[in-house]
């Protein structure tokens, strides 16, 4: 079943950016939702979305554009987004998560009258966004490989300070870490996984991958670090299965990811007997 | 200890801070010598976290000045010698996956610092501080699993794995048993008098603490009392026995004409 990933150029480079996907979106996505910012996923997926259908828009118009590849724009407005919900999240001291319904519904809303003004809906913008096998190019490969590197690098190196941020911000800022910037840092992290993820999973599904394998790692992990190793491996058994099976039976592998995640979900909650 | 004996810890001078147009602390001042263990009393609302965020560097004062170990707080960067555990309840998430050595851990983290990981030495001073707070049976459970009072433990573990030369606890029994809170309190004398650990206490309830403290200071908005327990002995006894019970030895700062209001904060903290 599998052997035809190797047998195509684009399937190989799909089968790997996807391996990578399924490492990366649940590796940010547990500082995410232990820091109960689970949502976050969804507001920046779309005001990606946002980005994509602008990148698009100004290519109609002018061909200048038209050769560039939508993720770069889309990228663009993850990270202004994530900024922008910090900066909310200040504003709303005490109603932080505002923030989010607030650039999910931004983002939608631009990007529905984008994508109107370019013309409405063709199958390139039906790929962003419930992703798809065959839509992985060598660029897109190089892309998120890069994108792989730096985030897996940077979670490396502040590790120790993110996830004393994530489980006491008081208490780290009081021992020294500075608290802001890794925050910021943070952020666009997650705004560049998610951009890279959106081709294989969907601009509207990529909050579950984030999501999904970290809430059933929490069934099985004993401590901060096996969450990882869980995380991870539901992750990316999600994404194989998903991306064959998606081939064969010709759907789009965002809803196939999704629906394995689920399976591994309910199962995880009825195997394990956690009760927190 | 005897060469800390005469420096200060925390000094604060004339300190007043307000959240919007209220005022939360007024003039107050405060000198925290090295070695001592001081309970910082008074009623809900009185400003103690307040004034625990202010020395902490949490929060920038309105006016006046604090000064740790000699330095002031904006400039303070040995955070390592400080060592603070919360009120638990408002800064932690019991569903957190997290083993009681990974929490611990933390408590080392600011000291390493960016870039550097955890080595053998750091793990071996982890479990030192799990052991010294009896928790080493549970290091690698999730802190979740544990009841209130082990995971209160967990904390001081945590504050107390860098070595601090400060160990600021607010309310830290809220929420914990009877018998771990006596326990609790042993543990923290020891601190005090064997390792010479500078003790700043946040409670509501000095009756409590009075066998384990050296000085005692209430605030409610103004710092109404301040001061040894020896001194207090000689002019203050009888008030404060009438107060609370037993003997409870405060000394009065030098504000005479508070006395007043301060036998009446004590009343109300004590039955809130």
């Amino acid at each position: 079943m599998i052997r035809v990933f190797f047998e195509y150029d684009f399937l190989t480079y799909s089968l790997y950016t996807g391996l990578m996907i399924g490492f990366l979106a649940p590796f940010i996505g547990v500082f995410l939702v232990v820091r109960r910012l689970a949502l976050i996923s969804d507001a920046l997926s779309h005001i990606t979305l946002s980005g994509i259908a602008f990148s698009l828009l100004l290519g109609k118009y002018y061909p200048l554009f038209s050769g560039l590849n939508p993720m770069y724009m889309g990228m663009v407005f993850s990270v202004g987004g994530a900024v922008i919900i910090e900066r909310l999240r200040n504003i709303y001291r005490y109603y932080k998560e505002l923030a989010i319904p607030i650039i999910l519904s931004a983002g939608i809303g631009i990007g529905v009258v984008f994508i109107s003004l370019a013309d409405g809906f063709n199958t390139d913008l039906f790929q962003y966004l419930f992703g798809s096998v065959v839509a992985i190019r060598e660029k897109d490969f190089m892309m998120i490989s890069a994108i792989t590197a730096i985030v897996f690098i940077m979670i490396v190196l502040f590790y120790k300070e993110w996830f004393f941020l994530s489980f006491d911000e008081e208490q780290a800022s009081v021992s020294g870490i500075p608290k802001k910037p890794l925050h910021f840092l943070f952020m666009v992290m997650a705004a560049l996984v998610i951009a890279a993820s959106m081709k294989i999973v969907g601009i509207l599904l990529v909050s579950s991958l984030m999501t999904l394998p970290v809430a059933a790692a929490m069934r099985w992990a004993r401590g901060f670090k096996q969450m990882f190793v869980y995380s991870v491996l539901f992750g990316e058994l999600s994404v194989v299965a998903g991306l064959v099976s998606s081939f064969h039976l010709d759907v789009s592998p965002g809803g196939m990811i999704v629906m394995i995640n689920v399976v591994i979900l309910v199962a995880s909650i009825f195997l394990t007997k956690k009760t927190y | 200890m005897n060469h800390h004996a005469r420096s200060t810890a925390v000094e604060i001078k004339n300190l007043s801070f307000s959240y919007g147009k209220r005022n939360v602390l007024h003039d107050i001042h405060l000198k925290i010598a090295a070695g001592s263990f001081l309970a910082l009393v008074g009623p809900n609302g009185s400003g103690k976290s307040t004034l625990i965020k202010c020395i902490l560097g949490l929060l920038p004062p309105v006016t006046g000045t604090i000064t740790l170990f000699g330095q002031p707080v904006e400039k303070f960067h040995d955070w390592n010698a400080v060592g603070f555990v919360s009120q638990k309840a408002n800064s932690f998430n019991t569903g957190f996956p997290a083993t009681v050595f990974e929490v611990v851990s933390m408590g080392l983290y600011g000291k390493i610092g960016l870039f550097r990981f955890l080595t053998r030495r750091h793990k071996e001073k982890i479990k030192e501080a799990i052991q010294q707070v009896g928790m080493e049976e549970y290091m690698h459970q999730n802190i979740g699993e544990l009841s209130g009072g082990q995971q209160q433990r967990v904390f001081i573990a945590r504050a107390l794995v860098s070595d601090p030369k400060l160990l600021i606890l607010d309310e830290p029994t809220v929420g914990v048993d009877a018998k771990s809170v006596s326990n609790f309190y042993s543990m923290l004398k020891k601190l005090n008098r064997e390792h010479g650990m500078t003790l700043l206490l946040v409670t509501h309830d000095i009756g409590a603490v009075s066998e384990y403290i050296t000085d005692v200071a209430c605030l409610n908005k103004c710092l109404h009392f301040h001061g040894d327990t020896e001194e207090f002995e000689n002019k203050k006894d009888e008030m404060m026995s009438a107060i609370y019970g037993h003997n409870v030895h405060v000394i009065k700062h030098n504000h005479d004409h508070e006395h007043h209001e301060h036998e009446h904060d004590h009343d109300r903290s004590r039955f809130r």
